[in-house]
């Protein structure tokens, strides 16, 4: 059964996090009955919510010896601010789930299989 | 090329989106369903001109091309493991209780016009795979490089193999939503068809032939769906008035001007039949409603006897569904008739539509017949400015010259 990452990207502007507290405590709750009702359709692979882009480090051993960096590889106006994998039976199935995933989280979600060999 | 061969090959295109169709089910590849459709059309060009077109060509070319697509896959096998995987895929998709029509030509439809598929590539994979044309043919009407167009064909094929876009037709509660994406697609491709000027692009004009046909084909397969009938309609009656539509110096005839006796009969007496079985039907729809209206106008034996508020009703109906400020310009062009220029003319200017070509040149026309020749000309040369089309450039400079100092 094919695998998609279903990934929330933050930003400025529009796809900036919430700072509501009122606002924040919904979308964990409804993050949380989106992900209870995903692991009982038994669909489940993994999922997670990272820190903000502000901890990232990036490591390139590509060279003579690894040089760490503070901050990501690229500097973007967009981020991965968290994913779900899900095992489905096809895209359609992917953008139903992506698309309540996106109310509950209230972000945009991008929907990618992943390879299949 | 021989008649015998032209034959084959029109029999070929015209049971070309059927023999793929099936094709696509039966080994759940689109390429190898592609290139085994072509491998059968070889066979048919060498047998068919001596033992004669067999009694049902389609059900003779799928077969040739399963068998084809079957050797293909055990030769390769070695190489191509997945390949032998398709050798054993079996349609598993469930019967649909609901009495949707089976038919692998709508399951390839809706895959071909699938949301998550460009909107470019999704009339590009349609003309492809359901009309069989070929690619150097669908670059040419949509005046792009083959080789653009072969990468974005390309591209969402591949994307419909690795996302697994499915092949089915859509459950009866997305059925709505997924057709007006399908109905898009085939509209789109007739105004391509419809907008290209006269003569030198016969290829696109032929879009507006390969979209009726896709109208009528989507009409078989879902008869019950009023908006398929609607667009089907609206499509017909459209190209019924197309011999009358240019002149013989290539310039734009508007329609009050046109010579009706050019008009298709044939087209207009089956498109009001389709808007009457609509009517009956009682649920319309923004495709309905513009062939209701476009019923009215073809209706009228002459300009001057078009019902005008009748016509003002449906785009009333039509602004109800589906508001746009192009719906209400053309309504303005109603009240016009109705109320006279100077109501019509403060209904337009109200819309926010300085981009758009049709918007200035009905403005033009308002303000010619109100006297106001300064703002006229101002009109008519944005009207100019924002017009791609060259028949209509032509009437625009003409009408524009022949305004009053």
């Amino acid at each position: 059964m094919p695998q998609y990452m279903l990934s929330v990207h933050h930003g400025a502007g529009d796809d900036a996090l919430p700072t509501d507290q009122a606002v924040i405590e919904k979308m964990f709750a409804d993050v949380g009955a989106f992900n209870e009702r995903a692991q009982a359709a038994g669909i489940w692979v993994f999922a997670g919510g990272l820190e903000p882009i502000e901890t990232a480090t990036t490591v390139d051993n590509r060279g003579a010896e690894a040089i760490v960096t503070d901050g990501p590889f690229a500097e973007s106006k967009e981020w991965l601010g968290g994913f779900w994998i899900f095992e489905l039976p096809d895209l359609d199935a992917a953008l139903t789930w992506a698309a309540d995933g996106s109310k509950a989280c209230g972000g945009r979600v991008e929907v990618r299989p992943f390879q299949s060999e | 090329m021989t008649d015998a061969h032209a034959a084959v090959e029109r029999i070929y295109r015209e049971e070309y989106g059927r023999v793929v169709a099936s094709l696509v089910r039966r080994f759940g590849d689109i390429d190898i369903a592609e290139e085994a459709a072509g491998e059968a059309l070889l066979v048919a060009l060498e047998r068919w001109p001596a033992d004669g077109v067999p009694p049902n060509p389609g059900g003779w070319l799928t077969t040739t091309a399963g068998n084809c697509a079957i050797d293909r896959i055990r030769r390769e096998s070695h190489r191509h493991a997945k390949h032998q995987a398709a050798l054993m895929l079996e349609d598993d998709t469930p019967h649909e209780p609901t009495g949707i029509v089976e038919d692998d030509r709508l399951r390839l439809i809706f895959t071909c016009c699938h949301p998550a598929l460009a909107p470019e590539a999704r009339v590009a994979l349609t003309l492809r795979l359901l009309g069989g044309l070929t690619v150097p043919e669908i670059a040419q009407a949509f005046l792009v490089p083959e080789t653009t167009m072969a990468q974005r064909i390309t591209r969402a094929k591949k994307k419909i193999a690795a996302a697994k876009i499915p092949y089915r037709v859509p459950a009866a509660e997305d059925l709505t939503a997924r057709l007006g994406g399908v109905l898009a697609v085939v509209y789109l491709v007739f105004n391509e068809g419809y907008l290209a000027s006269s003569g030198q692009h016969s290829i696109r004009e032929d879009l507006t032939g390969e979209a009726i046909r896709l109208g009528r084909i989507l009409r078989d397969l879902m008869p019950e769906q009023p908006e398929v009938a609607g667009l089907l309609a609206l499509m017909l009656l459209t190209e019924a008035r197309r011999p009358s539509r240019v002149d013989d110096r290539g310039e734009l005839v508007p329609l009050r001007d046109q010579d009706r006796g050019g008009w298709d009969r044939a087209l207009v007496a089956e498109g009001h039949d389709l808007v009457r079985e609509c009517l009956v039907r009682g649920r319309p729809g923004p495709y309905q409603l513009l062939a209701a209206i476009n019923a009215v106008h073809t209706d009228a034996p002459d300009a001057s006897a078009t019902d005008w508020e009748q016509i003002a009703t449906l785009y009333d109906q039509l602004y109800a569904v589906a508001p746009s400020p192009v719906v209400a310009l053309n309504r303005a062009v109603a009240v016009a008739e109705l109320d006279g220029p100077e109501v019509a003319l403060a209904e337009v200017d109200r819309l926010d539509l300085t981009t758009y070509h049709a918007w200035h040149a009905t403005r033009a026309d308002l303000l010619r017949r109100l006297g106001r020749s300064d703002e006229a000309r101002a009109a008519y040369d944005a009207a100019i400015e924002t017009s791609g089309n060259t028949a209509e450039r032509a009437y625009l400079a003409r009408r524009r010259g022949s305004l009053a100092p």
